[in-house]
């Protein structure tokens, strides 16, 4: 049995990854994706609490996580392609056209 | 089985996700004057008003307590729902003449109003989460919705990285809640959280949540998104979005903050001080040196966001919490009036090619078009929050609950630089009157309706402050 202090460590080193990676790099698909490890190190911590507390509403917060991450998804990926359509690019270096 | 009394609780919401659906059914078979889409949604919304002024005076839960039904959530969400309303007459010309007449942006607009409803109904964290991202999602669509044009997809796309990003936060921080307290229901987490000693777990889990929040209300450090989105957004949405995604960040902050965590009012009363001192200082400040009106508009809101998070300081302090939360909800119904009135006057003045929305656009409107002037006026000096408007009903019941909370520091902060606000607002209103120049405007009726009847809203309402006060007053939480 593993103890909990474990999982939530390693759910705590996920996210902190996972925000880093939104604010360092510069590829949308991968702060995407880094905005997804987020999303899934809550999911680790939540399970693994709710093993711990005997109980299933954690899991069941983490079937909604999982379908609300899958929406976020398509509308994401839709905005990223759209983009690379009209601008060739995708690097949000090259968003610049808003400043002030 | 969800029992009829359930369905109760939330039958507006129920209703108006029924009509949203069959929108975008019906929306197929309207091919020609998408106008009749937008009627549609607007009696969908009038229904909704409707129902959910009948459910005034109730208090129920539903849903084995995952949704509540109070004088709060009437107040917010007959907000919400004329915010939708004015959203739909905002955009009922704008979209066509900017070329973006497309029936979704109307069942978009509705699925966000829902979740915004939902938000200010939830008392358990998941609810919470799903009222977010039912809100948030459509908004990212609408912001990205003049697609091709480059600005309008950058505004999208940086709303839907750093919305997603907040979201992060929020659902990390509702799992250590969870954690620390067994239940995700907001009553079992102030049981637990009162009964117990200090949580580091809890604490850190709150704070994380309040983060997700910050992101959503646009409150500074959180706020870098705020210009970029609403200068690049359609103007109609920019102006929807404004207000909306507001009132429902307020709403759930409101509730998930007094209801479950008085307790961490110690460690959190500083913090939220901090936060709101800051959001008033460089809202304001950053807006002085904007050259473009919906830059302005979005610092400015900004601002307001501070002035709000002033009610919210003293939210665990029993004697002070319910008189700071009328006053945060009358300056939320105050400022929703005033910044729908702006943003459509900001709307008449757009032209297709993107002119028309530097401030050195409005010189000599005063000249061309006295009536659209004089109501600019209005709500300029309701955003600075001078007499005779609603925006100083606001600010004096604002101000009067942070010193009341034992805040003076926080009040003097508001004053001073409300004062900073009038230099930029005033700004404008000087172009107006005193410069000569050709400014182009357009009109529709749903336009210039909105901007008249908010106009009058704006000056007559101040005349009756008692009366929001008593309406406001009545919104009492369901504990």
């Amino acid at each position: 049995m593993i103890p909990l202090n474990y999982y939530v460590l390693l759910s705590g080193i996920l996210f902190t990854i996972g925000a880093l990676g939104v604010l360092l790099r510069r590829n949308p698909l991968v702060m995407f994706m880094s905005i997804e490890l987020m999303l899934n190190s809550a999911n680790l911590a939540m399970v693994a609490f709710s093993s711990a507390l005997q109980q299933l509403n954690g899991q069941i917060f983490v079937f909604f996580v999982i379908a609300v991450a899958a929406a976020e998804v398509a509308v994401g990926l839709a905005l990223i392609v759209q983009i690379f359509k009209t601008k060739h690019t995708i690097n949000v270096d090259e968003m610049s056209n808003l400043r002030g | 089985m969800p029992q009829f009394t359930d369905i109760q609780t939330i039958l507006p919401l129920t209703v108006l996700s029924a009509w949203a659906c069959v929108l975008l059914l019906l929306d197929v078979f309207v091919i020609r004057r998408k106008g009749l889409t937008a009627l549609l949604a607007a009696l969908g919304l009038a229904i909704t008003l409707g129902l959910t002024l009948s459910q005034a005076g109730r208090t129920a839960y539903g849903f084995n307590g995952m949704v509540a039904l109070d004088g709060f959530s009437v107040f917010v969400n007959a907000l919400q729902v004329l915010s939708g309303l004015l959203g739909i007459a905002l955009a009922y010309g704008y979209v066509r003449r900017m070329g973006l007449e497309r029936g979704e942006y109307y069942s978009l607009l509705l699925f966000s109003v829902i979740g915004m409803m939902l938000m200010a109904q939830s008392t358990d964290l998941i609810m919470v989460f799903i009222a977010l991202e039912l809100l948030s999602i459509p908004l990212y669509v609408l912001a990205a919705f003049q697609r091709t044009d480059p600005r309008s997809e950058e505004a999208g796309l940086k709303y839907f990285l750093l919305g997603a990003f907040s979201t992060g936060f929020l659902v990390y921080g509702i799992a250590l809640i969870y954690g620390a307290t067994g239940s995700t229901h907001l009553s079992t987490v102030l049981n637990v959280a009162s009964s117990g000693t200090s949580n580091l777990l809890l604490t850190i889990g709150a704070a994380l949540a309040l983060v997700g929040f910050g992101f959503k209300v646009a409150a500074v450090p959180f706020h870098m998104w705020t210009p970029d989105v609403y200068q690049g957004a359609p103007t109609a949405v920019t102006g929807f979005m404004s207000s909306g995604a507001k009132i429902a960040g307020f709403a759930a902050l409101l509730r998930v903050f007094s209801t479950a965590f008085p307790s961490l009012a110690p460690n959190l009363t500083d913090v939220l001080w901090a936060l709101a001192a800051l959001t008033m200082i460089l809202g304001n400040i950053l807006a002085i040196a904007q050259s473009d009106i919906k830059r302005m508009l979005a610092y400015s809101s900004v601002a307001h966001t501070g002035y709000i998070l002033m009610a919210f300081v003293p939210y665990g302090n029993p004697e002070v919490a319910p008189v700071s939360l009328a006053a945060g909800l009358i300056y939320l119904a105050a400022y929703t009036i005033t910044n729908f009135g702006a943003w459509s006057v900001v709307i008449a003045l757009e032209q297709p090619d993107g002119r028309g929305l530097q401030i050195a656009d409005y010189d000599g409107l005063f000249w061309r078009k006295p009536a659209l002037a004089l109501a600019m006026t209005v709500f300029l000096i309701s955003l600075i929050g001078f007499p005779p408007t609603i925006g100083l009903v606001g600010k004096f019941y604002l101000f009067r609950a942070a010193i009341q909370g034992g805040f003076v520091g926080l009040a003097i902060i508001g004053v001073v630089t409300s004062l900073i606000s009038a230099y930029y607002y005033l700004r404008v209103v000087v172009n107006m009157f005193m410069y000569e120049g050709e400014p182009q405007t357009s009109h529709d009726s749903w336009l210039d309706l909105t901007w008249s009847a908010m106009a009058a809203a704006t000056v007559v309402f101040s005349f009756f402050p008692n009366w929001l006060f008593v309406l406001a007053g009545s919104a009492m939480l369901l504990r």
